[in-house]
């Protein structure tokens, strides 16, 4: 298992070394002079030519790109001219905040999902099934920013149960109930729509197992049939739930931008918003990178994962 | 064309999104025609009209303006972006999946890492990447949401086009001298084309939203024009005070997604036949029970079947697998079903203990009994008991039949574990002493392997010790043998051979092999469409087979050493059995048969323990 995971690190290096070229190459078609870009068009000649500079932009292609990715390695990802702070402690700071939101979404969405998944192919027909797959059907055609604003004007405004937005109340609180608090809409409003989808595929990956015929010999064995379900039938269907969850991982990252928008949350989908408005391109090029990079490490987790379940996978 | 459409609208859903899909479609068409006020004539004075006011049927905006005509136009544009972004990312992504498809080698391999290295990305990072090079705007936003779609169309198209270029009809064109582009815009691109028009249907829902996202974000359309995701994020600030201007575009959103959504559901199930059928349906727990006519009385037999009646509902269709069959074994008696494949033997093995997947299996009549006890329609929790602890399967094709992600060891622990309150430790010693009993070597160490680690003999013999775990009174093996070679079938034989002897285990042993049979069995059924139609002692009925059909059967068995001799075979097939003749189901291959074979049911008649379902008997019985 140690040289598998050890084996799947190595081959990510080449997928990291691409984020970057990609990253680099995007942020080359900046259209003109990247400094007038930034400043404006009304920046002095002066301005323009000291910030290409600084910048590095006065060096060939080739050369920035390597300049850049030392220095990344090096843990250095430039600074971010609009905050004026290192872009690394800012995406730092605000990609917490981001997996605060992100992860909990990813944990509710994997847990809800495959529960109503198995409940409906468990009852395939029966009321509960028909009610999932009604409340999956709307749950998956809600854009996440919507469904957030609906949200606040139920829980928040109508009905006062919850705050409006932010991460912590600003005079008092920051301890975990007042967390929770702000947590519990953002959450949910991002986890609808990977929750449907993977209800979907879960029961559609139930009901394919639970025609197999190792599910019949268990019954044969005498199993319970809460076993047979839960057990082996949800253990065979993991096999496909699995992927399918890392690619969730990837929407509930991106639908994270819309919803830190919405409920105002100090995250790192905010961050690049707001650096896009202000021109801030190290700060966009530093986060798109970092958060980048984390999702491709959480993708080799969720192939390690599947790898412990599926003894079929050479390891 | 039509079929299809009309699996769509029997769809109710499908057809609801479609329609749903086509009025929006149309409003938009017709957008320009319409006497709409201008959508982006201001007027301050009736800021936050509520809807339903005379003039604005859905009320104004922070800046007066008419949020119907507001609506109508940017839905128009965001269809239009949408729409334009899907048709730029499948042309963009085709052409660069036809070329990796089409020459393979090292230019597939260093255009599909690039696209992998795109899909690494989340969507969106890479979005507000291009946006944030190209700046915002909403011709920008296009091309970000395009580009970051092109990667999922050149590798889904990479993968039919990889296939198809393997063809004969590719390999006849290069051959004929046409050139490569000729040949992928002649050739290819005709059979692709259905995968990417599919392909886009399944996305274009996804563009018209992501769009609508960077505009919410305030990186796509650029005030005054307004697409609906920037009317929803001007609107945000006015979200609690006034919630209308948020609710309109957001509702027009989501209709949109969901008839998309909707149906694309209908395409997708419309176009997989296997949905069609209802064939995926989950089995219940236990077979379905609908019993009409009598319930047969007790006998004094270990396990008895009575006029088990079996039949599998799909749709309309009624397929009668088992009609009427009546078997016993006495403890200690091994008792051969044999029969062709269809013969119904497998379903009547199954209908004991209430193993038939329901749906569509269901039975319809007569009774089942262990030690006198009605199984049929027997509550679960009974059936449960009973299963794998007094009455035991062995299965066919043990790769399939054991789970893949258990080790054997816990499959035969959970077997004695279902059934007696025993530590995992105990269950583990008992699974190695049963490992050895069905004579696996180095049992301590195979008890941690995985199905796929065995070989086909190995599993089988899991499979068997699965089935003795309990120390039942009776195994149903069903072709236990069959997937085997001649040397694991003998040694296996043997081994259940050896445990009825010694623990006085009854044995219903089905079939389609009369050597099987002749070596095992003390009495032997033999089974044609759904019903016995001869039985008796193995030897009686081998040596003198009474029935055509068992003759013809027994004829058809190649002897060893008997010399070159022209292998018999039965004519015809066996019939279908949702349609079956009246009279003998064997009559249309039988060269004995007359008319009145064809005229009325013929009873199984004879005297114990022979019996012979014919009018024309070849021997007495």
């Amino acid at each position: 298992m140690g040289s598998y995971i050890l084996k799947r690190l190595v081959s990510a290096i080449p997928v990291l070394l691409g984020i970057t070229v990609i990253v680099f190459g995007i942020m080359s078609l900046i259209p003109g002079d990247p400094a007038t870009a930034i400043l404006g068009a009304y920046a002095t000649p002066d301005n323009v030519e000291k910030l290409n500079r600084d910048l590095g932009l006065d060096k060939p292609a080739m050369q920035r790109y390597f300049i850049w990715l030392g220095n990344m390695i090096q843990g250095d990802f430039g600074r971010s001219y609009s905050l004026n702070r290192p872009v690394l402690d800012e995406v730092l700071e605000r990609f917490n905040a981001t997996l605060i939101l992100a992860g909990t979404s990813f944990v509710l969405c994997a847990v809800l999902g495959i529960l109503a998944g198995v409940v409906s192919a468990a009852r395939q027909y029966g009321w509960a099934d028909k009610l999932i797959t009604f409340t999956v059907l709307i749950g998956i055609s809600v854009p996440a920013f919507f469904l957030g604003m609906m949200m606040i004007l139920l829980f928040a405004v109508n009905l006062r149960w919850l705050p409006v937005s932010g991460m912590y109340a600003i005079y008092g609180g920051g301890d975990l109930p007042d967390l929770l608090n702000h947590l519990i809409m953002p959450a949910l409003a991002l986890s609808a729509v990977a929750t449907g989808v993977v209800a979907r595929l879960s029961r559609s990956a139930m009901l394919e197992v639970l025609r197999q015929d190792y599910i019949r010999t268990a019954r044969a064995k005498g199993v319970p049939e809460r076993r047979v379900i839960m057990g082996h039938a949800l253990r065979a269907a993991m096999v496909s739930i699995i992927p399918v969850l890392g690619i969730q991982a990837g929407f509930v990252l991106s639908g994270a931008v819309y919803i830190e928008i919405v409920f105002q949350w100090p995250g790192v989908g905010r961050m690049l918003v707001d650096a896009i408005l202000k021109r801030d391109l190290l700060l966009v090029q530093g986060g798109v990178v970092f958060v980048a990079a984390c999702y491709v490490m959480f993708n080799i987790a969720v192939d390690v994962a599947q790898s412990l379940l599926d003894p079929r996978i050479k390891t | 064309m039509t079929q299809f459409l009309k699996l769509l609208f029997r769809n109710r859903l499908a057809g609801f999104g479609a329609v749903v899909l086509s009025v929006i479609l149309l409003l938009v068409l017709l957008t320009p025609i319409l006497p709409l006020q201008n959508p982006d004539t201001t007027a301050t004075a009736d800021r936050f009209l509520k809807p339903f006011t005379p003039g604005h049927p859905l009320g104004t905006d922070h800046l007066g303006r008419d949020l119907l005509s507001r609506l109508l136009w940017g839905t128009r544009l965001s269809l239009a972006v949408g729409i334009s972004a899907a048709l730029i990312a499948a042309t963009i992504g085709s052409a660069i999946g036809i070329v990796a498809g089409y020459f393979g080698g090292r230019t597939d391999n260093v255009i599909m890492r690039g696209v992998d290295m795109l899909m690494a990305f989340p969507y969106i990072l890479l979005a507000l990447a291009i946006v944030a090079a190209l700046g915002p705007g909403l011709m920008n936003a296009l091309i970000a949401v395009a580009a970051v779609n092109v990667p999922f169309f050149a590798r889904n198209i990479r993968g039919v086009t990889v296939s198809l270029a393997g063809r004969e009809f590719i390999d006849a064109a290069r051959l004929a001298g046409m050139g490569h582009a000729r040949i992928i815009l002649t050739e290819l691109l005709p059979n692709v084309l259905p995968v990417i028009v599919i392909a886009m249907s399944t996305t274009v829902g996804w563009m018209i939203l992501e769009t609508a996202g960077l505009s919410f974000l305030g990186l796509g359309s650029q005030p005054p024009q307004a697409d609906l995701g920037s009317m929803l994020g001007e609107a945000r600030s006015a979200l609690i005070t006034h919630p209308h201007t948020s609710v309109v575009p957001g509702l027009m959103i989501f209709l949109i997604v969901m008839s998309i959504n909707l149906l694309g559901d209908g395409v997708r199930d419309a176009l997989d036949p296997r949905l069609r059928s209802g064939a995926l349906s989950r089995p219940r727990a236990t077979t379905l029970v609908e019993r009409q006519g009598e319930i047969p009385p007790a006998s004094d037999d270990l396990l008895a079947i009575q006029d088990l009646h079996t039949q599998f509902h799909v749709g309309k269709r009624i397929y009668r697998a088992v009609g009427g069959v009546s078997l016993a074994v006495k403890p200690g008696e091994c008792l051969g079903v044999i029969g062709e494949s269809g013969s119904g033997k497998s379903v009547t093995a199954l209908s004991v203990m209430g193993l038939v997947a329901s749906p569509p299996g269901v039975i319809t009549g007569g009774a089942v009994r262990f030690q006198g006890e009605d199984l049929v329609g027997a509550p679960y929790e009974t059936l449960r008991q009973k299963r794998g602890d007094r009455v035991a399967y062995i299965f066919q094709d043990p790769l399939s039949t054991l789970h893949p992600l258990y080790r054997v060891g816990e499959q035969l622990a959970e077997a004695i574990q279902s059934h007696h309150k025993i530590s995992s430790k105990d269950a583990r010693t008992r699974a190695i002493a049963l490992l050895k009993d069905v004579r696996i070597p180095n049992a301590e160490s195979r008890i941690d392997n995985y199905p796929h680690e065995m070989s086909g003999g190995m599993r089988q013999r899991v499979g068997i010790a699965m089935a003795l775990a309990n120390e039942p009174d009776v195994i149903i093996a069903d072709e236990p043998t069959t997937a085997l070679d001649v040397t694991v079938q003998a040694q296996i034989l043997s081994l259940l051979d050896d445990l009825r002897r010694d623990r006085g285990l009854a044995i219903v042993f089905i079939t389609h092999d009369f050597g099987v049979v002749a070596q095992l069995c003390d009495r032997v059924a033999v089974m044609y469409a759904g019903r016995i139609v001869e039985e008796g002692p193995t030897g009686a009925v081998l040596d003198a087979p009474a029935h055509p059909y068992t003759k013809r059967l027994i004829a058809c068995v190649p002897e060893l050493g008997g010399g070159r001799r022209e292998l018999a075979a039965i004519p015809g097939l066996p019939p279908v059995v949702d349609d079956l003749p009246p009279g003998c189901a064997f009559a249309p291959r039988c060269d004995k048969a007359r008319d009145d074979c064809r005229a009325g049911d013929i009873p199984l008649d004879g005297t114990a323990p022979r019996a012979v379902r014919c009018l024309y008997a070849e021997e007495a019985v």
